[in-house]
């Protein structure tokens, strides 16, 4: 059902007895034409766009526990397309694009919020990387402004400017960029989809990929066989394990990063802030949380919890930029599995199988990226050819070397 | 003038310390020993807030951690400590507090007209409105809502206090110090164990403080009072009282101690809290329970509260919060609770119990109250308290009866979340109405309430018999215990998840204002998993974490959905436990001391010139140094650039990583390290070189210098040494282990500076004298030395950085400061002048070498114009990989030089390169400037950058386009060396 | 998360740096597939997974922990440089 005023009115004055389920808990049918293997927001999305962009219509997407169970539900919700290489500007850009009309689009009030996303710098080296990153920014459509330390002073003047270890000499502010209420997304796009036909399956795990004569066929799940012609997996944070169903080793490691949030407060902080001199970034929440976080742990996981000295580390860097946030409390403290690949950006793809599409190594910037990620691996399991904005994060520059290494680490998945 | 709650005797305070504390700036009395809320519900004040969301006046609930609604600003100022839990706010004299999430007052309130909204602002409402027109979401709508975000507020101050960090090594720790947890640790402390007890309220004894039973013959507060004596004899107990444990992490625990905190500000030199990680063999949780509160509608106004908090603030505290109180309970805890209410001298109004059935010997406990079973609560009225309650009995009828207080007491829930931390999973029990963790992790017991053991007799046995477990388990022996003898109580238990009745909303989360409608039209909607329902709704996510909402809000789950508690299961709890303050997890590591300072050798004579410092990583480095009458930086370094090229300057360049290589193998292992050839160096000799990484990109470069036939020194650039290192030791220890290498880092050992400008080698001949002959035939470029000043080792390395005629020289880091100020002396006759990164950066600039900019991970021997020391000759780390397509590319962006056409404009790093003309786009971008400097020399700004092509392009004029900054300028593609292009001034 | 280091016993893993994967084998230089799959492809198990940890703050020892993925459970640490060897 279609939400409005008028809805709205009509459903408080009636005791809400008719809000409908906001997607069909469908069961698995013995056949689709596509199968999105990942109930996560980016299968979501894919899924909403296969639909309302190419008209198709017998999709199921398959989620092994409860849809937003992943990183779409353990996130911090910022959005920005502030990247440095073209390959990942171009994909981030149209995803920054999509989220800002989604709620109009879907019909869903995500909230999205287009704060501001801060990079602080706090050294010459630091500022001529932004600077390039900015640049680099403008050319692919993106808005960037570079700051110098009175400029990042008149918008958060609370920060440590005088007794700061590394003094904040600056920063590139993304305006453009800001945070979204994560759950929303996953719930908006599943309904969306839902209400287009594509049948949302939950509590069904994908056990086998079906491939015969090089070709996918279908899919072994918690709930029996089901046929398909075309197969995206978008399952990030568990990939190599999905893949591995189809006998690929992939380019990925699976890491932990944490998240946190304090109590909720009253607001303080405006827009989101990124540390440059240490692992920290933090946003506050419409409800008043403080939202941060910092690096992964650093080791391979499948946990999806994390260990006490990255929680101090972040605590450390955010004590460090913000001393005033000593006395709130954290109150909750969670980790994530997410695809650490050896470049540290994404790989939207075929794969060798035919009729076989991966989706995955989000690192730690796939919420940002759902619209975007939907959007293209849509195109690429409609049309079979890659999108534009996503035709050189494929699989195969891995073997070519044509790296998308934003940070120069190299193949070391824990470093990027 | 309020009216005194306060019992004339009874309870653990000590009236003979009375206290003053102000709340919302109203100045109050209490005593040693009172809680904020204690000492508040003595002074007859329950209402302290309001909910979060429709701004409902809100009393004080529970007595302990779990509380919703007594949040209080407690301090002002810097030290404002917001959503704090007045229940767990040890009163101190002077103590100062104030309501949140009101205005004016939580007597008036003016946002309580959100109640008015009530029938709109359901679960989800957000998600569904707030679109139209699109424009307003950000402008009017989000302002709005974050408008009435959060509770209290931050100062917005730095926090003025400190914390630190501390670790514990055990055999066992015990989390909670009530009857189980005094047991435990008592049984193994005599066993010898080394035990830490942590208790995160200031006295032990958990419920033994608010019980009346006895224990061993003596009361239980008399029995945790001696318990507490005894383990405090025992050398290998630790008791850490005020001390919450937070969190189970893999190998450690995390507890918080509220060192300061009860007191007005920390003492001189004490930290206000302290993170303790305690390594714990064995571990017994005996963190009790939470009793639940019960779900009928009108369920949330102030003065209903858990019974079990009654109990405690008569027996404890010596407070009754109400003189006519009522009790709901589907418990036989609740008439216990009824029971020692009447006792401590309250008037139990009624006694209402949902179950039909309860044991005489239970029902005993009510007294003369008049007693209501099969019956509920099914109506309150009393807006800023509670007045009266609607009762529905077994057969229907309701009547009203006027009380001032509720009780509610809906069985307990055990505290088992420090159990799920590292993914054991809370399993329903249908027998103890309880989830409880039964595959605990390793090493971990759980016992007493925490384990639903409800009786204090249960408690006590199942906690002496963990300690006893645990002391065995780490290789004490079994001992045989003298049984703890107590009597044992009723504790049936018969859940009913929600009460029908009036119109009014049934809170389940009463600080998130999380109703039963909520949760049902959440389930109506389709979240039917726990997990989406605590998204959708909020429930369980405030402060208190859900310790009252979260069973009352899954069952009532389940009922919607028709499913068992035990299929419907529970949110995966995480930590911390408690919430913790961000500053405790910093510890000192905030401020100027977030990271380790650094300094080199010659720092504080640097100083003493008047250098600029500047962060470089961790370590500090001269940046440039002051003249007088100088006022912009760039005079400074131009002078030192003027210095160094036409007489000499000194630049201290310790930093740069040092790693001493010994064995008959080295030059071997170099071979396979380096893409250029080692084993060839001879002795006396340094070369330059290049590393990649396993990828093919350039890892680092340096020099390499070789000292004798078996020992190497190798330098780093100064960001990459401990990552150099780390790669080294993988490739001998990992890769090639059969090699005769041993490696150390000698970055600390040696301080170096560098000598550079034509008059360098006059100045180390008038130093050094004839311990080492320096001549340039004896000590041609790239040569180097070990010898002895006196007894002092000096090593002598000729390299240049700068171009110019230059030396590196070496001495042990003791001697480095007394090296600096030698040279700075001896330099006298020779116009010395010290220069700094700047200058340093300015003349490898000119030189057109490469550096960090350069070096940037994403660069690759090819690019930077060393693909000629690639050695086609040997196998090296990165050869293979440094093959592939786009490595090889001859489009790829290649060092080149730059200056501007207009040879008054200034370049700037990061500024994006096109061939002239074009309009600037992804796929029209031909690379970007690295590396900047005004060039003395050229009187001019040059740069480095990488150009597509760039070798076959000098001569070009190309266009630089630089949007953040406003720059848009020409530049000509020149030679990356933009000195002495033949070498003569190094080889002079 | 404790490490055994064999040469200083147990540590807190924050004084260790991580590198992956130790069960791939360098492979002979003029192999660009083997040495592509060596640089690039992991397995990425669930459950038991044997991985190289350095003490960087420590010994500088390179140790091959045995370690469970899925619980964080450190089986077994051996000296690489033994295993290299043996």
């Amino acid at each position: 059902m279609r939400y409005s005023l008028t809805s709205l009115l009509k459903q408080t004055l009636t005791g809400h007895k008719g809000w409908t389920p906001q997607w069909r808990d469908a069961a698995p049918k013995a056949e689709y034409d596509i199968i999105i293997v990942g109930g996560g927001g980016h299968g979501l999305a894919t899924a909403y766009y296969l639909a309302k962009e190419y008209g198709l219509k017998n999709i199921a997407v398959l989620e092994k526990s409860w849809i937003g169970s992943g990183n779409i539900g353990r996130n911090t919700t910022i959005i920005r397309s502030n990247y440095l290489l073209s390959e990942n500007i171009s994909l981030y850009e149209l995803s920054l694009q999509l989220w800002e009309g989604l709620e109009q689009d879907f019909n869903y009030n995500a909230m999205v919020s287009q704060r501001g996303v801060l990079n602080l710098y706090h050294s010459d080296g630091q500022r001529d990387a932004y600077a390039r990153r900015g640049n680099m920014m403008r050319l692919n459509g993106a808005d960037s402004e570079l700051l110098d330390r009175e400029g990042v002073r008149k918008l958060y003047p609370f920060l440590n400017f005088d007794a700061a270890r590394f003094p904040i000499q600056g920063g590139l502010l993304q305006k453009r960029g800001g945070t979204v209420r994560h759950d929303a997304v996953a719930w908006g796009y599943a309904r969306g989809a839902s209400d287009r036909g594509v049948d949302v399956i939950q509590n069904c795990e994908v056990t086998g990929i079906d491939i015969v004569d090089g070709r996918a066929v279908g899919v072994q799940t918690s709930r029996g066989a089901i046929r398909a012609k075309k197969i995206g997996i978008a399952v990030a944070g568990s990939s190599s394990r999905v893949a591995a169903l189809a006998g690929m080793r992939l380019p990925i490691e699976s890491h932990v990063l944490q998240a946190f949030v304090s109590e909720g407060l009253k607001p303080i902080i405006p827009g989101v802030i990124t540390f440059g001199a240490g692992h920290f970034y933090i946003s506050q929440s419409d409800k008043g949380g403080l939202v941060f976080g910092g690096d992964i742990d650093g080791y391979n996981s499948y946990a999806q919890r994390g260990n006490l000295p990255v929680v101090e580390d972040v605590c450390e860097g955010g004590m460090a930029l913000m001393p005033a946030i000593g006395r709130a409390r954290m109150l909750r403290n969670w980790g994530g599995l997410v695809d650490m690949s050896m470049d540290g950006s994404p790989i939207i793809d075929r794969t060798h199988v035919k009729g076989l599409y991966l989706n995955a190594g989000w690192c730690y910037g796939g919420f940002k990226a759902t619209p975007g990620s939907g959007f293209v691996f849509a195109h690429l399991l409609a049309k079979d050819e890659p999108h534009p904005a996503a035709n050189r994060l494929l699989l195969g520059r891995f073997r070519s070397g044509h790296i998308v290494d934003e940070k120069g680490q190299g193949a070391q998945p824990n470093l990027h | 003038m309020s009216i005194s709650r306060r019992l004339a005797s009874g309870g653990l305070i000590d009236r003979s310390k009375p206290i003053s504390f102000s709340f919302d700036g109203k100045t109050y009395g209490g005593y040693a020993g009172d809680t904020l809320a204690s000492a508040l519900l003595a002074n007859d004040t329950m209402l302290v807030g309001r909910s979060f969301k429709y701004h409902r006046p809100r009393g004080i609930f529970s007595a302990g951690p779990e509380e919703p609604n007594a949040l209080v600003t407690l301090r002002s100022g810097a030290r404002a400590e917001p959503n704090t839990k007045a229940t767990t706010v040890e009163l101190f004299d002077g103590l100062a507090a104030s309501s949140q999430n009101c205005w004016p007052s939580p007597n008036f309130d003016l946002r309580a007209v959100h109640q008015l909204a009530g029938p709109l602002l359901n679960a989800g409402f957000y998600y569904k409105t707030f679109m139209w027109p699109a424009a307003f979401w950000e402008k009017f709508y989000e302002p709005a809502i974050r408008a009435s975000a959060g509770l209290g507020a931050l100062s917005g101050l730095d926090d003025p206090d400190t914390y630190e960090k501390t670790h514990a090594f055990c055999d066992l720790l015990v989390i909670g110090a009530g009857p189980a947890g005094l047991a435990a640790a008592l049984a193994a402390g005599r066993a010898g164990a080394r035990v830490v007890l942590a208790e995160e309220d200031f006295v032990l004894g958990g419920r033994l403080l608010s019980d009346t039973a006895q224990i061993d013959g003596v009361s239980a507060a008399s029995w945790a009072a001696l318990t507490e004596a005894e383990l405090g004899t025992l050398p290998n107990v630790r008791i850490l009282k005020r001390t919450a444990v937070f969190g189970a992490y893999d190998g450690e625990y995390g507890a918080i101690e509220r060192v300061s905190d009860h007191l007005p500000v920390p003492p001189p030199f004490a930290p206000r809290q302290r993170l303790w990680k305690i390594v714990a063999r064995q571990c017994v949780l005996a963190a009790g329970a939470a009793e639940r509160p019960l779900v009928f509608p009108g369920n949330d106004r102030p003065a209903i509260m858990l019974a079990s908090a009654l109990r405690i603030y008569a027996n404890r505290f010596g407070v009754t919060p109400g003189q006519c109180i009522a009790i709901f309970t589907t418990s036989d805890d609740g008439w216990r609770s009824a029971f020692e209410l009447q006792k401590a001298g309250a008037e139990i109004a009624v006694v209402v119990d949902a179950r039909a059935e309860v044991a005489p010997e239970v029902r005993k406990f009510a007294g003369n109250a008049p007693q209501f079973l099969g019956a509920h609560v099914s109506d309150t009225s009393g807006y800023r308290r509670l007045t009266n309650i609607e009762i529905t009995d077994s057969t229907g009828k309701t009547r009203s009866v006027a009380v001032d207080t509720l009780g509610v007491s809906g069985g307990w829930s055990p505290s088992i979340g420090i159990a799920t931390h590292l993914g054991s999973k809370g399993n329903w029990s249908e027998e103890r109405s309880a989830f409880l963790c039964t595959d605990t992790p390793p090493g971990m017991q759980i016992a007493g309430a925490a384990a639903a053991q409800w009786t204090l007799a249960d408690a006590l046995h199942h906690g002496a018999l963990a300690g006893a477990k645990a002391a065995a388990h780490v290789g004490l022996g079994l001992q045989t215990q003298k049984p703890i003898i107590a009597s044992d109580e009723a504790s049936g238990n018969n859940p009913v998840w929600l009460f029908k009745g009036s119109r009014r909303k049934a809170f389940i989360d009463l600080q998130n204002d999380v109703t039963a409608t909520d949760v049902a039209l959440a389930a109506q909607e389709g979240f039917r998993s726990v997990e989406q329902l605590k998204r959708y709704t909020t429930l369980g996510m405030a402060t208190d974490q859900g310790k009252t909402s979260n069973v009352n809000g899954l069952a009532i789950l389940a009922g919607e959905i028709r499913k068992t508690i035990a299929e419907t299961g529970a949110t995966r709890a995480r930590p911390p436990h408690v919430p913790v303050a961000i500053g405790a997890f910093a510890g000192l590591h905030s401020g100027k001391h977030f990271k380790p300072t650094r300094l080199t050798a010659s720092h504080a004579a640097s100083a003493a010139l008047n250098a600029t410092f500047v962060e470089a990583g961790q370590w500090m480095r001269a940046q440039w140094f002051n003249a007088p009458g100088e006022t912009d930086w760039l005079q400074s370094v131009t002078r030192e650039v003027k210095a160094v090229r036409s007489s000499v300057g000194i630049c201290d360049v310790s930093t740069l990583g040092k790693i001493a290589l010994c064995g008959s193998d080295v030059g071997a292992f170099l071979d396979r390290v380096y893409v250029n050839t080692f084993s060839t160096l001879p002795i006396g000799k340094v070369r330059y070189g290049v590393m990649l990484r396993e990828d093919g990109f350039v890892m680092d470069d340096g020099t390499t210098a070789r000292l004798a036939a078996d020992h190497y020194v190798m330098t780093t650039t100064t960001v990459n040494a401990g990552k150099v290192m780390q790669h080294l030791e993988y490739c001998h220890q990992v890769l090639w282990p059969e090699l005769d290498v041993q490696m150390v880092s000698v970055t600390e050992q040696w301080a170096q500076i560098a000598v550079a400008g034509p008059t360098s080698r006059e100045l180390l001949q008038a130093l050094l004298g004839d311990a080492c002959d320096i001549s340039n035939e004896a000590f041609p470029y790239m040569a180097c030395a070990e010898f002895h000043v006196g007894n002092i080792p000096l090593r002598l390395f000729r390299v240049s950085f700068s171009g110019e005629l230059a030396y590196e020289i070496a001495a042990p880091a003791g001697y480095g400061e007394a090296l600096f100020n030698a040279l700075m002396s001896a330099g006298k006759t020779f116009d010395v002048m010290p220069y700094g990164t700047e200058a340093l950066s300015v003349m490898r600039i000119e030189k057109g070498h490469v550096a960090g900019s350069e070096l940037n991970g994403q660069t690759v021997a090819r690019d930077l114009g060393l693909g000629r020391m690639m050695s086609v000759k040997k196998d090296y780390i990165g050869r293979t990989m440094a093959a592939r397509e786009a490595l090889i590319d001859p489009d790829r962006p290649t060092l080149v030089g730059l200056r501007p056409v207009d040879r008054s404009q200034r370049l700037r790093n990061g500024t994006l390169l096109f061939a002239r003309g074009v309009t600037p786009a992804p796929d029209t971008n031909a690379g970007f400037i690295t590396s900047t400097a005004f060039s003395p020399g050229n009187n001019h700004w040059i740069g480095l950058g990488l150009l597509a092509r760039g070798p076959e392009r000098h001569g070009e004029i190309i266009r630089a386009w630089d949007p953040v900054r406003s720059g848009d300028l020409e530049l000509e593609v020149v030679d990356p060396v933009f000195i002495d292009a033949e070498g003569a001034r190094l080889r002079a | 998360m404790r490490i055994p280091c064999p040469y200083c016993g147990s540590r807190d893993a924050s004084e260790f740096s991580y590198s992956g994967d130790a069960t791939l084998t360098r492979p002979a230089p003029d192999s660009t597939d083997a040495m592509f799959d060596y640089v690039y492809l992991r397995d990425n198990p669930v459950g038991v997974h044997q991985e190289h940890w350095y003490h960087t703050a420590g010994c500088h020892a390179w140790v091959k922990v045995t370690r469970n993925v899925s619980t964080h459970e450190v089986i077994d640490a051996v000296l690489a440089h033994d295993e290299a060897e043996s």
